[in-house]
């Protein structure tokens, strides 16, 4: 007979208030979020009464997640850019000029002379004068090459190095083209999110999409361009002088000197000498390594200009500091241990691992890596955001209505049953798509809207099948826990069927419509349960309680 | 007194005339082939690459003025038009524009969106752009094929789990219906010229789910009443599955259009072609899960003998009282 056990019951009931309770904080949609703010400031900076005021505007028991809104509601700006991962094959290329000819210079007399020719992009062209002697160039260049572990796991070369005719032909083999793509994917993604986040807007997106794209989305940004703008302003890396250190920032550093911060250290300032020796627009690449004794350290590289400089001024400085700052902060002041010729050099001190790797992308995230091509670009202005919310506001309260009354003029009781549970459904949606930090587009509002219409149709399945069973008279109790049983296949069949579809979706799509298949994914979930569990609940406590000797659906 | 849409123990015979069911479907499908291969969709920049700018003015939109401003920068095909909208308020006067994707250009050129913006806003001073959109070509190529892809790959997991779950037949019944339903859809934007862009893709998409919701309820039935009735002919065991179901197949369609209808009314006009496709989807695959996907599970008809003898939960022993 009709009967469910308490623990199901318990089950069912906490999971409603569960999902209700996580959705509380929407319906109070800006004072959770100013209360999320000022928690968040309190953390950075410190707490002001200000800011203790406005976190005391929601209590901090309660969940306090909300929904995001997408930027068609919001407003803000999207790009989708492709990062011109090529760009890096020619500058590293490039770099490499210089090596070839000092470990060929020595055998000239095998050789011959040596002369750079014009080469197509992703490619070193070197011409030797004899010929002959390709045998020992290729080998003297090949000794250039560094090995790369590829994906695979096989150890292969950065450097494809052949003959043709007279010529010497460097390239970069597919492994190590593979890694520097990654590589610049990294740098990039690093770039613009340090750019974005100095301008400080909220919940910004910054995601690599396939091979070589990123898609960055800022809300409350005025314009594209303007996005495009802080992107692609490069970071000031530069290399300078230390005169002195000092923790009072008001020092007066003396003509041609300035006073800059330390970056990790609070209360630490250095004056510098303003003339940089060398900038991170010289800088070709820097990694994390190990120094000689096993402790992290950062390799990095110039290319030949700026490594005659560092190789100068070091050579000069030997045991005193210089400076790395990254837009007018202080990374690190190392001092000079030697003299560093070649471009190359590595930087140690007392770093832990991660924080030789952070150094590492600090100094290569210096100036985005490649060029950026926009293949995409939305601006939606906040008042359209504003419009459209208020616009599916209304349009879903009505939907929602309808939907009710025809629910309850329809099926009586039992409707106001299904009601109740589509109330719930409505919440629980909300409960879940704060959960997991869902976005809410516009198309997803409008998988609400289809959600509420369709979250019917469970019960509506199942009282058609019940006024069925009452047909063959065998009694309200009967009839119900048949009604439900034999609905059950054609519920699952048709939501699962649905369900595909929204996955698919989820997959495939992008942006808006992903928004819109998380809606209908999670609208199917809930309505599956609420019509199975929580109409069916509230269906036996009423029989209960009334024990009805025959029902009217 | 209750509401009833479909008054109780019908017994309509959907299939007396399913050549003619058949013959209109087909010629309904040809019809928005053709129109598709004649007229082409009106695709959106999500597809076509280009851009587009939404305005709004306080004063009313003249669209005469806007082309002559945009015309002036030699743009090619620049189209200019307004929107109503009930929610609009009466300062809100909005027109968008169109420009096609600049020739030789992968990229999206701020220079061309800034040109137009600086033209509009010396005819109409108190113009505001409120949203510009604008897609490369290169994307907009990858996003109709992945968009493309996306409903085939939909159909297709749909066709094995409904043969999983049921029998080839009923699988090819419902795909058939489904690409019923896209195919009118795509038909009906065709000749109606509504904007074609990636939003409506989704609403295809959840058309072939709800199409597929309803198509599998009545299934559902018919395999049951397989079982009940092994003795009648297809036919009428079709007849009784569909009279059966008829009242909650018309139920189901009148909340979800009531809750559509509302949105197409109130819900603004950014998602206004998104909701009419929709809407039109909810009709027609109501439609095609009766004339189409069950006129097919007929005209290829099935096995009859779904008794397993491990499956007891399905036939008429299964329920009785203990």
């Amino acid at each position: 007979m009709l009967q469910i056990d308490l623990w199901k019951r318990l089950l069912i009931w906490t999971t409603v208030a569960v999902g209700l309770v996580l959705a509380l904080p929407n319906l109070f949609y800006p004072r959770v979020e100013q209360h999320n703010d000022a928690v968040a400031a309190i953390e950075l900076s410190g707490e002001s009464p200000e800011l203790l005021a406005q976190a005391a505007g929601w209590p901090s028991f309660m969940p306090s997640a909300l929904v995001n809104l997408g930027l068609d509601l919001r407003g803000g700006a999207h790009l989708l850019a492709e990062v011109q991962v090529q760009d890096v094959y020619a500058s590293r290329l490039e770099a490499l000029w210089p090596e070839v000819r000092d470990v060929l210079r020595p055998e000239r007399d095998t050789v011959g002379t040596i002369r750079l020719q014009p080469s197509a992009p992703g490619e070193l062209r070197v011409r030797i004068s004899q010929p002959e002697g390709m045998q020992r160039a290729l080998e003297l260049v090949r000794g250039l090459a560094q090995p790369v572990v590829s994906v695979t796991g096989a150890l292969s070369n950065d450097l494809n190095v052949v003959a043709d005719g007279a010529d010497i032909v460097v390239t970069l083999s597919e492994a190590e083209q593979i890694a520097t793509d990654e590589r610049t994917m990294q740098q990039s993604l690093e770039i613009i999110r340090r750019r974005i986040d100095e301008v400080g807007t909220r919940e910004p997106t910054i995601q690599r999409q396939g091979t070589d794209r990123i898609l960055i989305q800022v809300p409350g940004i005025g314009s594209a361009a303007e996005l495009k703008e802080i992107i692609g302003t490069t970071a000031q890396l530069t290399f300078q002088p230390v005169i002195g250190r000092t923790d009072d920032a008001n020092t007066a550093p003396g003509v041609g000197n300035e006073v800059l911060p330390s970056l990790d250290e609070t209360g630490v300032f250095y004056i510098l000498e303003q003339a940089p020796v060398v900038t991170g627009e010289e800088l070709v690449d820097a990694q994390p390594a190990f120094d000689q004794n096993g402790r992290p350290a950062v390799n990095f590289r110039f290319n030949p200009t700026g490594a005659r400089k560092f190789g100068d001024y070091t050579a000069a400085n030997i045991g005193n500091p210089f400076a790395i700052v990254l837009d007018n902060e202080v990374i690190s002041a190392p001092v000079i241990q030697s003299h560093i010729p070649g471009g190359s050099g590595i930087i140690t001190g007392n770093f832990s691992v991660e924080e030789s790797t952070q150094l590492a992308v600090l100094l290569r995230a210096g100036a985005l890596p490649a060029g950026l091509e926009f293949l995409e670009e939305r601006t939606i202005g906040p008042e359209l955001g504003q419009d459209s919310i208020d616009a599916g506001r209304i349009a879903t309260l009505v939907a929602f209505a309808g939907v009710l009354i025809f629910m309850a003029l329809s099926y009586g009781l039992f409707g106001i049953f299904a009601n109740i549970a589509l109330i719930i459904n409505i919440g629980l949606i909300f409960g879940l798509l704060s959960l997991i930090g869902a976005t809410l587009t516009l198309p997803g509002i409008a998988g609400i809207v289809l959600t509420v219409g369709m979250a019917v149709d469970a019960n509506v399945l199942i009282f058609e099948r019940i006024r069925e069973e009452l047909k063959t008279a065998k009694g309200p109790a009967r009839a119900i826990e048949l009604g439900y049983e034999k609905a059950l296949s054609a519920i699952l069949d048709a939501n699962i069927t649905t369900f595909i579809t929204a996955v698919i979706l989820f997959v495939m799509g992008s942006g808006p419509v992903r928004g819109f298949a998380i809606t209908l994914g999670l609208g199917i979930l809930t309505s599956v349960f609420t019509a199975i569990f929580v109409t069916r609940l509230l269906i036996v406590i009423w029989f209960e309680r009334r024990r009805p000797k025959t029902i009217e659906v | 007194m209750r509401l009833r849409l479909v008054k109780e123990n019908t017994n309509f015979d959907f299939f007396s005339r399913w050549k003619l069911w058949f013959g209109i479907s087909a010629f309904l499908m040809v019809l928005s082939f053709g129109s598709f291969i004649l007229q082409g969709l009106n695709y959106g920049i999500d597809f076509r690459g280009g851009t587009t700018i939404r305005t709004e003015s306080p004063l009313p939109v003249d669209v005469g003025v806007y082309r002559d401003a945009i015309g002036a920068l030699n743009l090619g095909d620049v189209t200019i038009s307004e929107v109503f909208d009930p929610t609009f308020g009466p300062e809100q006067n909005v027109a968008m524009v169109r420009i096609q994707a600049q020739d030789g250009e992968e990229a999206v050129s701020s220079e061309v969106i800034a040109a137009v913006e600086a033209a509009l806003v010396e005819v109409r001073p108190d113009i505001r752009f409120v949203s510009v959109e604008s897609v490369g070509p290169k994307v907009s190529g990858e996003l109709i094929q992945t968009a493309a892809i996306a409903v085939v790959l939909a159909i297709g997991a749909v066709l094995i789990y409904i043969w999983l779950r049921f029998e080839w037949q009923f699988a090819l019944g419902a795909v058939i219906a489904l690409v019923h339903d896209v195919i009118l859809t795509i038909g009906i934007f065709s000749e109606l010229q509504i904007k074609f862009d990636l939003a409506i893709i989704a609403a295809l998409l959840t058309i072939v789910g709800y199409s597929l919701n309803d198509t599998v309820v009545v299934f559902d039935r018919v395999r049951e009443n397989l079982i009940k009735y092994k003795k009648k002919d297809l036919k009428e065991v079709l007849n009784i599955s569909i009279n059966e179901t008829l009242s909650r197949t018309f139920m189901t369609s009148a909340t979800t259009l009531v809750a559509l209808i509302a949105l197409f009314v109130l819900g603004g006009d950014v998602i206004r072609g998104f909701v009419f496709a929709m809407i039109w989807g909810v009709i027609v695959g109501t439609y095609s899960s009766i004339f189409v996907a069950s006129a097919i599970l007929l005209w290829l008809g099935v096995k009859r003998d779904w008794t397993k003898p491990t499956d007891t939960t399905g036939n008429q022993f299964a329920n009785v009282d203990a």
